[in-house]
């Protein structure tokens, strides 16, 4: 089988990360975002993933070419002269997707369980054009709403934003599709969601996959977190044992929750970590430190006593001590915060020194 | 020549600027440098060769006094005695009525200090210069101002030889950069002349004595360019408190901390008090009787009064933690720093509006008052918390009633 990740442009929304480095190779759980996704792939057989991206990346794919390599995928980038949209890129890369076999269509940003068996026998169960996987939603009305048949699958309906109760189902952004869709998508900006689906749903060529378990659009800092938050729950009850063993902890050091801490890191004496956080490779989390529903990514430090929730530090970078960051504060790579200084929900560009509070919402440029 | 010296202590009914500070002790006493804020001034008085005795006068309970006297008395080996005002008098009221004590012993001249002033006082300046200056007249001690600060003072206009030649309390118009300090030295037959009669509103040193020594050509001014400032509000006790911590280091230099813990700058901690070896202090804090300092605490530009509790990784930053209040772990308690803009010279403190014209809380230094608790990991910003208040959550410009 084969498959196509929309990749798309410079991953702004989640920005100040992506200034450094691109949106794919941004580390979620201790692994690049696009690599949880090609290892399920490759996992079911996938053995050609095509990327399609809006720009070159170098990093991304000499990064991904070593990995697609481990995995023992053939990766293709295809990249788009104009920007095409959620279909466009689909015709695009025609040549490489045109078979007998279905292929995958995801969004790259997307994190969940991927049961990519179970929707490949669902779409051959159904035998029609297009599964498209659903997820549940506590708040329809802020999305795109799927209207199908709950017994059967068959997609009735898309509705925007709903403005009175519909259904609690939307679009998960992870497809399976059968060739005869590449006749329906013109070499030109289309949407996939506003302009193929609703014609396929029309033709009862769309059946929708309800997914088990957890989803979450991880494309901004906010939504990073929670679906971090997920993603390690998820963890605790499947593979208990990938999450922080003491082995490199302080003896006097306490773990909460669900806490995945990179073995190459360290965590001082009398630290409380946790619910949900994750610690990159070589990190190091001196004594005191208390730190909640965060990421610090790679070759970082936190120093004595610091105090962070709710926050993304980027690599390289040096927390002093004494710091105090909740509310969101995302950090770009080799940030430097001074001793003493309290971020409010402050979003730090790469490569800043940072010696006075941030009291409130603010974007260090 | 001999010396008396009244310190002027207020009441309860003043100092409300000075809340939640003042609420549970009277203001007088309020602990600046590990030391009550009028100590400051029997300290700087008993510098005087030929001082006799010190008295505080006011209007405040007796017994709220007794204890410190006590304890003076024996430090400083000098005679001090309350006079309780049995209502307001005004400033210069409890003079006329309690003249008597006053003079008693025959002292040649008689200091009138304001307890709601600060500084580096020229005591001794101050008693050569009297000395100096012959017939019924009052020396008074002036500093300079920024014309814009001036006009919230009394205004002095001197000649060359320092005589005053006008003065004016809180002008509406700018007058003059010299201001009154409110510190006097009163030659004794000044304090015998005083007896205006004791009206509705009482008797005033600046409005009915000082413009009328001036006028009769009495007054004399000794211009300072040492430290001085009014601790009229909470917000300057936090400037104070650096000040007399800097002071030290002349006369008191065993008084700041060196040892038990990382100490950085000027830094005094109560020799009862218990402090985490981790834990890093300063610069100008002072730490009260019986707090409790934990591991990893860090605490600068602060006061922590007595039997005060800050848990371990713990941050306070330019702020005040009233008497047996607890701060829980990982709790960080900041206020805004608040002192003389550093570009204009001889710019005073402001002494600010609790709230901004818009209705927002001023910035200010966070002041917890007596007895509250701060809950674990969260943060207290430019708040004012009165006495008493378990805090579960952070706060951020407020004040907590």
């Amino acid at each position: 089988m084969k498959a196509l990740i929309l990749v798309g442009g410079y991953g702004t929304r989640l920005r100040p990360l992506t200034l450094t480095q691109p949106k794919p190779l941004v580390e979620f759980a201790n692994k690049p975002m696009m690599l949880h996704q090609m290892e399920a792939l490759a996992a079911v057989g996938v053995d050609t993933v095509v990327l399609a991206v809006s720009y070159r990346a170098e990093q991304l794919e000499q990064e991904m070419t070593v990995h697609a390599d481990r995995l023992g995928v053939k990766l293709i980038f295809s990249l788009e002269e104009e920007p095409l949209g959620t279909a466009g890129p689909l015709a695009l890369a025609r040549k490489h997707l045109e078979g007998d076999d279905p292929f995958f269509v995801l969004n790259s940003d997307v994190i969940c369980d991927f049961p990519f068996k179970q929707m490949v026998e669902f779409h051959k169960k159904h035998g029609k054009e297009g599964t498209i996987a659903v997820t549940k939603v506590e708040e329809p009305s802020k999305y795109g709403v799927v209207v199908f048949d709950e017994v059967h699958g068959k997609i009735d309906d898309f509705v925007e934003k709903p403005q009175e109760y519909v259904g609690n189902k939307i679009n998960a952004g992870l497809y399976i599709f059968s060739s005869a869709i590449l006749d329906r998508i013109p070499l030109k900006p289309t949407s996939i969601e506003k302009e193929i689906f609703p014609e396929m749903a029309t033709s009862g060529n769309l059946y929708a996959f309800v997914l088990p378990g957890f989803w979450m659009d991880v494309g901004q800092p906010r939504d990073f977190l929670k679906g971090m938050s997920l993603f390690l729950n998820h963890v605790s009850t499947t593979n208990p044992e990938k999450l922080a063993t003491r082995s490199n902890l302080h003896e006097t050091a306490t773990i909460r929750g669900s806490v995945l801490v990179d073995p190459s890191a360290s965590v001082g004496e009398n630290c409380v970590i946790g619910p949900d956080v994750v610690i990159g490779p070589r990190v190091k989390i001196e004594r005191g430190v208390r730190i909640q529903h965060s990421t610090i990514l790679s070759d970082s430090t936190v120093g004595n006593y610091s105090w962070v929730s709710g926050s993304i530090v980027g690599r390289e970078c040096h927390i002093g001590s004494w710091v105090r960051m909740e509310n969101i504060c995302v950090l770009g790579d080799d940030v430097v915060v001074k001793d003493e200084v309290y971020l409010n929900e402050a979003s730090v560009l790469p490569h800043k020194v940072i010696a006075v509070n941030v009291p409130s919402k603010d974007i260090i440029m | 020549m001999s010396f008396k010296a009244v310190v002027l202590v207020g009441g309860p009914q003043k100092g409300t600027r000075f809340r939640p500070l003042s609420l549970q002790l009277p203001k007088p006493l309020f602990p600046i440098a590990g030391v009550p804020l009028i100590e400051h001034h029997i300290d700087q008085l008993c510098q005087l060769s030929g001082l006799s005795e010190i008295l505080l006068l006011g209007f405040f309970p007796t017994d709220l006094f007794t204890e410190f006297i006590d304890r003076c008395q024996k430090t400083y080996r000098v005679s001090i005695k309350y006079l309780e005002e049995p209502n307001p008098l005004g400033t210069a009221g409890g003079l006329v009525s309690f003249k008597a004590t006053i003079l008693s012993g025959d002292p040649n001249a008689v200091f009138v200090i304001n307890a709601d002033v600060c500084g580096d006082l020229p005591i001794e300046d101050m008693g050569a210069k009297i000395d100096s200056i012959s017939g019924s007249s009052m020396l008074m001690l002036t500093t300079e101002a920024t014309r814009q600060q001036s006009v919230n003072f009394g205004s002095v206009v001197t000649d060359s030889e320092g005589k005053v030649v006008h003065y004016v309390d809180k002008p509406t118009t700018f007058v003059s950069t010299n201001i009154s300090c409110g510190v006097y030295l009163m030659k004794a037959e000044v304090i015998r002349q005083l007896d205006l009669p004791l009206n509705g509103d009482g008797i005033w040193l600046e409005r009915d004595v000082i413009p009328q020594l001036a006028a009769s050509g009495n007054l004399y001014a000794l211009h300072t360019t040492r430290w001085w400032s009014q601790t009229k509000t909470a917000a300057a006790v936090l400037y104070a408190n650096r000040h007399y911590l800097r002071l030290y280091k002349k006369r008191y230099a065993a008084r700041l901390c060196r040892i038990g813990a990382q100490i950085i700058g000027d830094v005094f901690i109560d020799p009862s008090a218990q402090v985490h070896p981790t834990a890093k202090i300063g610069p100008n804090v002072s730490i009260g009787p019986n707090a409790v300092i934990g591991k990893g605490v860090r605490i600068k530009e602060s006061i922590i009064l007595p039997e005060a509790v800050i848990e371990e990784n713990a941050c306070v930053l330019q702020s005040v933690i009233g008497w047996r209040s607890i701060v829980g772990m990982w709790a960080r308690i900041e206020g805004i720093p608040l002192e003389p803009n550093p570009n204009l010279p001889f710019a005073k403190m402001d002494n600010k509006p609790l709230f901004l014209p818009d209705g927002r809380l001023t910035p200010s230094l966070t002041i917890l008052g007596s007895d509250v608790s701060v809950a674990p990991e969260t943060i207290i910003l430019n708040c004012v918390v009165l006495p008493y208040k378990e805090l579960t959550c952070s706060y951020k410009n407020q004040i907590i009633l």
